[in-house]
């Protein structure tokens, strides 16, 4: 805890142009060489001279890319803390910082206690003793502040999936403990069954993490998938709100074959747009796959924004397609209405009662923003599904319950094999990081739950 | 009136399992020392359960016998049966458990305390210790006779205000209708310690000719020559066997016919008793969907019919603990020799000592064993060890002798009573220590011999022993480690094949082939690669190369563990006076008074922001 190697966010939340991630400690530069791949295969970091940037990618733990990002070295003694420090300044604000600091997380290095880096800076003389008091206010101040975010975040589904996990790894360490201590009493561990609660809880885990992954893109955001036949302009659509040319955009009908996913913030709300290939019923086989491919986005969606082609007028495919999305939240926006128009809006109106109805030229950039306000709208008004969400997880529940799934995971690897006090190391440390969550005293929960289950004494 | 009777360097009240202990390191180390006993005949007594050992327990007395104490020994020279339990669970966690002789027992700690240089007995009792400025003068006994001492060690066991009670019988007494010591609590309160109530208990003992052995299951001693200490020789006695029963449906029946006059139920007792030791009619009611609970059928000694009921203790009125009985199978006829029943008695909140066991406000004042709170003889004794060691190195002017939580189970003890709040009698338990795969009963002499000797406590047979068995055992290791074979190696490829184990692939040494679950050091033996094969030395070589993994891990996390432990506060540290701590931490920290910032994080309700503010405080001060 004195000197470990620690990171974390520490740009303030909300949105930025960037974001920073910090990392503090004595092998912090060998540890980030595991999942940052320098442009230049040369310049891996652990090489580099202090005070020196590196460009290059940062990967997850499939070896993925999460950005782009500028990493910046700074030697001991001459950091912030006193210690090595690595910075990572990647792209997009918040979001990709939080799966920068995931990767990071993964690495034997770990999430900061609240004034962490300060206190170190601190200790390592890098700040001036009449600075002492106030550093002592940034400890509080951020202590307390996490301490009610975490009170809060055990709440709800939460809470009792955690309190199931802790109860079942309690039961299994209670068994354990007791039939080592009391052997008289308690007898022999039925190594079958402990496994098989620990099959459980691990399962429990998983989902849990699968879980979040799903309701992390809703803390990222919502996702709205633009959807619409061939050549409405959807992928015109997508680079106007990104305002950056990602998108190949042409005329040739199904070009977009693939979806493409592109992050923004609408109103400082982050939302992931989905640009699908154009739905068409076709003999292409590529195509077909797209189309199947778009029909599982507009499933996943939150919202979708359906375009229509003002100039080609409504068409039975569109109505096809307008059956796909029945029952989804959705925007009806009507494309190039800068062109000599084939339908009238009385027709609209009709056709559509009730929608959400744009009128909107992505050429000639109008009715853009008031797209933006609808979206954000709908956003802020809850109507997207906000009832569906079970499992939030932050940062330090997410590192604390991959923890104990390691532990539980390296336990079920020796059950068989190695003894019962071996096999205790990997459950206590299971156990333990989950009560760093709960903050309860493992050790007596343990002893509690012994005298609660068995009966003990001679 | 009081007369001027002598004076010593240290003086130890209590002649029970921690007042032995205390008053041997004390002599041993050179200090005159006067050991005072309430009565002659109770020196070392058993007065509970007349076993040592087990889990914790176990490598607690190897951890005193490592540090030249006198339990492991003794045991050695009086039991009737000795066996290794939790065998199938790992190197950690086996133990040795004896059945002690109750009667040997003391009778051979009473020979070592009378053949000790350095050491006298008294018997009296001591009824006040007087100080002056803060610091230990003098102790007076009952009869006016006062002894001059520069330290005093209090081990004085359950007799405090002890309080006997048996169904609606209570009177004053202390373990086995001994006279209590009524007045040194007042003396301890008067010197401003505070003080707690206990409970505990003991079942009846009955007559060996009214038990009817038929009707229980026989529990023989191991066949191997066990022994705690390596300095004993090895045994050769014939074992005695213990014998299991168990109560009925019927037992329990009367047990609930008469809660009404059992004093654990009608508020006579007061004192908190342990929950690892509950009394009969308290597992009676609280598993009631047990109908039967295991009893175990003891010899208290070979030459003596008296049997020990292990399980049922019990504090019921004396008709109803006989009507318990005959409802056993195998006691229809019983006689009881001793009724059971449940003491009473003061303690001192461990939270006022420091980890010397020395009390914080009075200089040269140390307490150990039950008076502690804590419970159990092996605990009395390592604790009444580590008291006589400090006391002496007071005396002599030297620092305090220390085990860490990473060293010895000793440590995780004293540690555990000086940084806890109690809510019953402490006993200690494997799984409160977090270093358990280091601490283990077979490696107590290579963690502690080397810090025995230097106190002084190791002597030179003990010594000798233990030097040629670090010898023995590393040039063992190092030729486990040099010897390799290759798959072409006939006589390797035969035996592995004769074990089911896999077939070379590569070059390997015998060290890394001992890995593989199904080889066994003894097989080398066998096979003529290697020419040691004392059991014991090859215990600890298998030990050390089939858990070299799981040993490492626990090695590191002693690493991080004990850099907190080195980062250290002043002894006078004034937590009032750091800013930003909150009320709690302050109010906690202030109590507990810790020593370093490990043993901080270790007081309940201390969080890690506190730890900064502490840490960042230090600096401050430090800089100044």
């Amino acid at each position: 805890m004195l000197n470990d190697d620690i990171a974390a966010i520490s740009t303030p939340p909300g949105e930025g142009g960037i974001a920073i991630v910090r990392l503090s400690g004595q092998n912090v530069a060998e540890k980030i060489s595991a999942i940052f791949k320098p442009y230049n295969p040369g310049k891996r970091i652990e090489t580099r001279d202090s005070h020196t940037l590196t460009l290059g990618w940062l990967l997850d733990d499939e070896g993925d890319i999460i950005d782009e990002v500028l990493v910046s070295i700074m030697k001991a003694p001459h950091s912030y803390t006193g210690e090595n420090v690595i910075e990572i300044n990647c792209h997009g604000g918040n979001i990709v910082a939080q799966r920068c600091l995931e990767a990071i997380l993964a690495l034997d290095i770990r999430l900061a206690e609240a004034g962490e880096f300060t206190r170190r800076a601190f200790l390592n003389g890098r700040l001036d003793i009449s600075q002492a008091e106030a550093v002592i206010e940034v400890i509080r101040a951020k202590s307390e502040k996490s301490l009610k975010l975490a009170i809060k975040q055990l709440t709800g589904h939460n809470s009792q999936y955690m309190t199931a996990i802790e109860e079942q790894l309690l039961k299994v360490n209670a068994h354990i403990q007791a039939s080592i201590d009391f052997p008289d009493e308690v007898g022999d561990v039925d190594i079958n069954e402990v496994s098989s609660i620990l099959a459980g809880t691990e399962e429990i885990i998983e989902q849990m993490l699968e879980e979040s992954k799903r309701t992390d893109i809703y803390r990222q955001g919502i996702s709205v998938a633009i959807i619409g036949k061939p050549n409405v302009g959807k992928s015109s659509l997508l680079n106007a709100l990104l305002r950056k040319n990602r998108a190949i955009v042409t005329n040739i009908p199904g070009t977009t074959r693939d979806t493409i996913e592109e992050h923004i913030t609408i109103g400082g709300i982050p939302v992931k747009l989905i640009d699908t290939a154009g739905i068409r019923i076709t003999e292409d086989m590529v195509e077909q796959l797209g189309v199947k491919k778009s029909e599982e986005v507009i499933s996943e969606a939150d919202l979708v924004i359906w375009v229509l082609d003002f100039a080609a007028g409504i068409t039975e495919e569109d109505m096809e397609i307008y059956n796909k999305i029945a029952g989804k939240k959705r925007i009806v926006l009507v494309n190039k209405e800068d062109l000599e128009l084939n339908i009238s809006e009385a027709e609209l109106n009709k056709l559509f009662t009730g929608e959400r109805i744009i009128k909107a030229s992505v050429k000639e950039d109008s009715g853009i923003k008031n797209l933006e306000k609808q979206i954000a709208e709908i956003i802020l008004s809850g109507q997207v599904k906000q009832d569906d969400l079970k499992i939030m997880l932050n940062m330090r529940q997410k590192s604390a319950l991959k923890k104990a799934k390691k532990h539980i995971h390296e336990a079920q690897h020796i059950m068989h094999t190695a003894p019962l006090d071996c096999l205790a190391i990997d459950l206590e440390l299971a156990l333990e990081s989950i009560g760093e969550l709960t903050g309860k005293n493992i050790k007596e929960e343990v002893l509690n739950r012994i005298f609660h289950d068995f009966c003990i004494g001679k | 009136m009081i007369y001027e009777a002598g004076s010593y360097d240290v003086v130890v009240i209590g002649a029970g399992h921690a007042g032995c202990e205390a008053a041997l390191a004390a002599s041993r180390m050179g200090c005159r020392t006067l050991l005072v006993t309430l009565s002659m005949e109770n020196i070392a007594l058993m007065p509970c359960n007349p076993s040592v050992g087990g889990p914790a327990k176990a490598q607690l007395i190897r951890e005193i016998d490592a540090l030249g104490g006198e339990m492991g020994v003794n045991i050695d020279k009086a039991n009737i049966q000795i066996r290794i339990i939790n065998t199938g669970k790992g190197p950690a966690v086996q133990a040795l458990r004896a059945q002690a002789d109750k009667y040997e027992y003391h009778k051979e700690m009473i020979k070592t305390l009378l053949n000790q240089r350095n050491l006298d007995l008294l018997m009296a009792e001591v009824e006040e210790i007087i100080t002056a400025e803060d610091t230990v003068r003098s102790i007076i006994t009952k009869t006016g006779a006062k002894y001059n001492c520069k330290t005093v060690v209090v081990t004085s066991g359950t007799y405090l205000k002890g309080r006997i009670i048996i169904g609606d019988i209570a009177f004053s007494g202390g373990p086995g209708n001994q006279f209590p010591a009524e007045k040194l609590s007042d003396s301890l309160k008067d010197m401003g310690l505070k003080l707690g109530r206990f409970k505990t208990g003991t079942p009846p003992r009955i007559d060996k000719k009214s038990v009817n052995f038929d009707a229980m299951e026989e529990q023989p001693g191991d066949d191997r020559q066990l022994r705690f200490s390596y300095i004993s020789p090895l045994p050769d006695r014939k074992q005695l066997s213990c014998w299991l029963t168990h109560s009925t449906p019927e037992t329990h029946q009367i047990v609930m016919d008469n809660l009404d006059r059992a004093p654990m139920f009608t508020g006579v007792i007061k004192g908190q008793g342990p929950r690892y030791c509950p009394s009969f009619e308290d597992k009676v009611v609280r598993f009631s969907h047990k109908d039967s609970h295991q009893l175990f059928v003891e010899p208290e000694g070979r030459a003596t019919d008296e049997m020990y009921v292990q399980g049922l203790n019990t504090s019921l009125p004396e008709d109803v603990q006989i009507k318990v009985l005959k409802s056993i199978p195998g006691l229809e006829d019983v006689r009881i020799i001793r009724t059971g029943y449940a003491i009473e008695y003061d303690y001192v909140f461990p939270s006022q000592l420091k980890l010397s066991l020395e009390t914080k406000n009075i200089s040269g004042l140390f307490t150990a064993g039950q008076i502690n709170g804590t419970s159990g003889y092996e605990e009395a004794a390592a604790q009444g060890l580590m008291a006589g060691i400090n006391a002496a190195l007071k005396v002599h002017g030297r620092d305090s002798f220390i085990l860490k939580r990473s060293e010895a189970y000793i440590g995780v003890m004293i540690d555990d009573l000086v940084t806890k709040e109690l809510d019953e009698p402490y006993r200690l338990l494997t799984s409160r220590a977090e270093y358990r795969l280091l601490l283990r009963q077979d490696n107590a002499d290579l963690r502690l011999t080397e810090k025995g000797r230097s106190l002084g406590l190791v002597n030179d047979f003990r010594w000798q022993i233990f030097q040629e068995k670090k010898k023995t055992l590393s040039e063992l290791i190092s030729k486990l480690h040099q010897a390799t074979f290759t798959p072409a190696d006939e006589v390797i490829r035969e035996f592995l094949n004769s074990k089911r184990s896999a077939p070379l692939k590569d070059r390997i040494s015998l060290w890394e082939l001992l890995r593989r679950p199904e080889i066994k050091i003894q097989d080398f033996y066998y096979l003529g690669l290697i020419t040691v094969n004392d059991p014991d030395i090859l215990e600890q070589v298998e030990i050390q190369a089939k858990y070299e993994g799981y040993i490492k891990k626990q090695k590191e996390q002693v690493e991080r563990f004990e850099k907190m432990e080195n980062k250290s506060l002043p002894a006078d540290f004034d937590f009032s006076e750091v800013y930003g701590l909150s009320n709690e931490a302050r109010q906690k920290l202030d109590k507990f008074k810790p020593i370093s910032i490990g043993q901080a994080l270790r007081v309940s309700g201390i969080n890690p922001a506190d730890i900064n503010v502490l840490l960042i405080f230090l600096e401050t001060k430090r800089r100044k």
